[in-house]
């Protein structure tokens, strides 16, 4: 995958792909604490982007601008811009269903409602107005089948979906975020709850699905960043060290800083 | 792989067998008398608890038992042996027509007994003519079933203890709890549910750290205040806003038994809902819901068996509380269907009755009998309630 796309040419600067979310000089406060530090960076369509960095360096909360989830915290204040598909999503005249719609989530620990499967995707669709079963069933099976957990839970479709091991779960769980279409995928960590098996099913997941939408992902595993991502940004204590083509990232970074922590020498 | 385990690692089948001494220390385990002793301890306090549960409702439950069994009798005795046959008749006979145990009747003395048989004679002589005064009232006929008694047009349910002819329908008093509760529930359960739902959910920080005590406060009101409170300031109120001829009324007592519910629903609704995962409301709202559909449709149903059982609780409190309906319930023992009349619910009349009432009477017994009803009710109630909760929880749980 990595001949995909060049290699050397820094995202602001490339082409294609169009880029999707741009962020210009972002800081986010929470109270007084700083814990991002006048953020700049554009995300393209259709490619991974890994946030990487040690705890605590704010590439979490980054992600959670993105579909405002940042706007549950008491005391949370933002400066800057942020952008998607050229529209300011701080902007007062945002609805953030609308955006929470086209920017889906998945989170670290997988958390299934404690419905059925099928009740599980449906959930999405049945929020934004769809009654018809015939729609619903048909984009059931498109989600899951997109998740690649179809085959494994088809015959268990009205069984509570807490009776999935925690792979299958995590499946469910971008099932149901992609079952409203999204145009933007956020992963905050969602392999770092799993076993190597389930880790691998969700990086081919994220992989595969990359092809229909733009996938942001924050992983603690370099490792995993370095297999399925195209671009990765390193963040260090709130500030964005160094964005680039991963394989440069990794291989000939620009930035001391970024080489001692993709080489293990911190974090 | 057991041959990889350390020597001194037993499987835990064999060392829970391999007890040694007194404290059932197993092998690798130390000695601990203070956690053997507070162990035990515990278990005793839990199991004494338990076991006073039980002596309490046996001991109602006695008290009652001869009703049951129909050795009661309020049926006025017509005839009677003349005094003067004390001597000619076997002393068994003497016993048993006074109704005295074997030990009671030899411990009195001839003249004593020629007394007793003389003041039965006149109590029979001076029986009513009633021809209700024959029927045995506690007999279940007369406890469940309408009646038509002497001076009433028709069939009807009578709670009249104290009187020539005492009666005893428990419909009355049945239906009477049934009404104030179910008024109390229809008011509280709707409240105490927005509110948990709303403090545990909508509610920011600030006002959930004011609203949560202050409801739960209403909780340490004694009940003779509130029941003070519907009697001279709510009642009055009630009565000039409805236009009604009598004061106190089924919905009267039944508002106010609700607000001695709504903290006790409240309170552990509110538990229940905030101890639903947070994850679940953050995947609602990452879908894009509003914080009140995730608070519906995820949080809610994911609490059901918490918030059920605050309903159920609440129930309990509302069909045992006391003093309110003692109050403010009229204490009429009425049966109809309109909430606007007078109710006497099983509580009170005990309470109200009980300490008039002579020990060991047919009166004295069919109080008990409404507190062994009161208390298989409840008990019912919360295994039902169990039972369902369990089946609940399984399913929210992922199993069948």
């Amino acid at each position: 995958m990595q001949q995909e796309f060049p290699i050397v040419p820094p995202p602001e600067t490339s082409s294609p792909p169009p880029t999707l979310i741009d962020v210009a000089g972002l800081s986010l406060f929470y109270g007084s604490h700083q814990a991002l530090k006048d953020i700049s960076l554009g995300i393209s369509e259709r490619l991974v982007t890994a946030f990487i960095g040690p705890s605590g360096c704010g590439k979490s909360t980054l992600l959670r601008c993105f579909n405002r989830m940042n706007d549950l915290i008491d005391n949370v204040r933002i400066e800057g811009r942020c952008q998607i598909g050229g529209e300011d999503i701080h902007a007062p005249e945002v609805d953030v269903i609308e955006l929470r719609k086209r920017v889906g989530m998945v989170f670290q620990r997988s958390n299934p409602f404690p419905k059925s499967i099928y009740e599980n995707v449906a959930y999405g669709l049945r929020l934004h107005g769809t009654r018809d079963r015939r729609v619903l069933d048909e984009t059931v099976e498109r989600s899951l089948r997109g998740a690649a957990l179809w085959d494994e839970v088809k015959d268990r479709l009205h069984q509570s979906a807490l009776g999935l091991s925690g792979g299958q779960q995590q499946r469910l769980c971008i099932a149901r975020a992609i079952a409203i279409r999204p145009e933007i995928i956020l992963m905050d960590e969602p392999a770092s709850a799993l076993d190597p098996i389930a880790t691998m099913k969700i990086e081919e997941l994220i992989v595969e699905l990359k092809r229909e939408f733009t996938i942001v992902i924050v992983t603690h595993n370099m490792q995993q960043a370095s297999r399925i991502s195209d671009r990765t940004a390193f963040f260090y204590l709130g500030e964005l060290i160094e964005y680039d083509a991963t394989p440069k990232i990794f291989t000939q970074p620009g930035k001391r800083q970024t080489e001692d922590y993709v080489t293990g020498r911190f974090g | 792989m057991p041959n990889s385990l350390p020597a001194h690692v037993v499987p835990a089948a064999t060392s829970s067998r391999r007890t040694a001494g007194w404290m059932g220390i197993r092998r690798g385990h130390r000695a601990r008398p203070g956690e053997w002793l507070a162990e035990h301890a515990i278990f005793a306090v839990a199991l004494s608890t338990i076991l006073l549960i039980f002596l309490i409702f046996v001991f109602v439950g006695r008290e009652a038992l001869p009703l049951v069994f129909g050795k009661v009798s309020t049926a006025a005795v017509r005839t009677f042996i003349p005094p003067a046959d004390l001597d000619r008749l076997p002393p068994e006979t003497i016993r048993e027509y006074l109704g005295l145990s074997d030990s009671d009747f030899k411990a009195k003395d001839h003249d004593t007994l020629k007394l007793l048989m003389e003041v039965r004679a006149e109590s029979a002589q001076e029986a009513s003519t009633d021809r209700d005064a024959g029927i045995n009232t506690v007999s279940w006929r007369y406890l469940l079933r309408p009646h038509q008694w002497t001076g009433y047009d028709k069939p009807s349910y009578i709670w009249q203890p104290v009187s020539g002819i005492p009666k005893y329908n428990l419909v009355p008093l049945v239906i009477g709890s049934l009404k104030a509760t179910l008024v109390a529930m229809l008011f509280a359960v709707p409240i105490s549910l927005a509110a948990a739902i709303y403090v545990s959910q909508l509610a920011g920080g600030r006002v959930r750290e004011w609203t949560k005590p202050i409801i739960e406060m209403l909780a340490g009101i004694p009940s003779v205040v509130l029941g003070s409170f519907a009697l001279l300031v709510f009642a009055p109120a009630f009565k000039s806003l409805f236009g009604l001829d009598s004061l106190l009324n089924a919905t009267v007592a039944g508002l106010c038994l609700g607000l001695t519910c709504i903290p006790v629903i409240f309170s552990i609704a509110e538990d229940a809902l905030t101890s639903v995962p947070r994850s679940y409301t953050q995947a609602a709202l990452a879908l894009g819901a509003s914080r009140w559909q995730a608070a519906w449709q995820v949080v809610l149903p994911a609490g059901l068996p918490g918030v059920f059982a605050a309903v159920v609780l609440g129930f309990g409190r509302a069909l045992g509380e006391t003093m309110i309906v003692l109050i403010a319930s009229g204490m009429a023992s009425n049966v109809s269907w309109s909430f606007l009349d007078s109710v006497r619910t099983l509580t009170a009349t005990i309470a109200a009755e009980l300490g008039e009432t002579p020990f060991g009477g047919a009166h004295y017994r069919m109080l008990f009998l409404l507190g062994a009803l009161l208390f298989t009710v409840t008990f019912f109630l919360n295994l039902t309630a169990d039972l369902i909760l369990h089946r609940l929880k399984r399913r929210l749980e992922g199993g069948r």
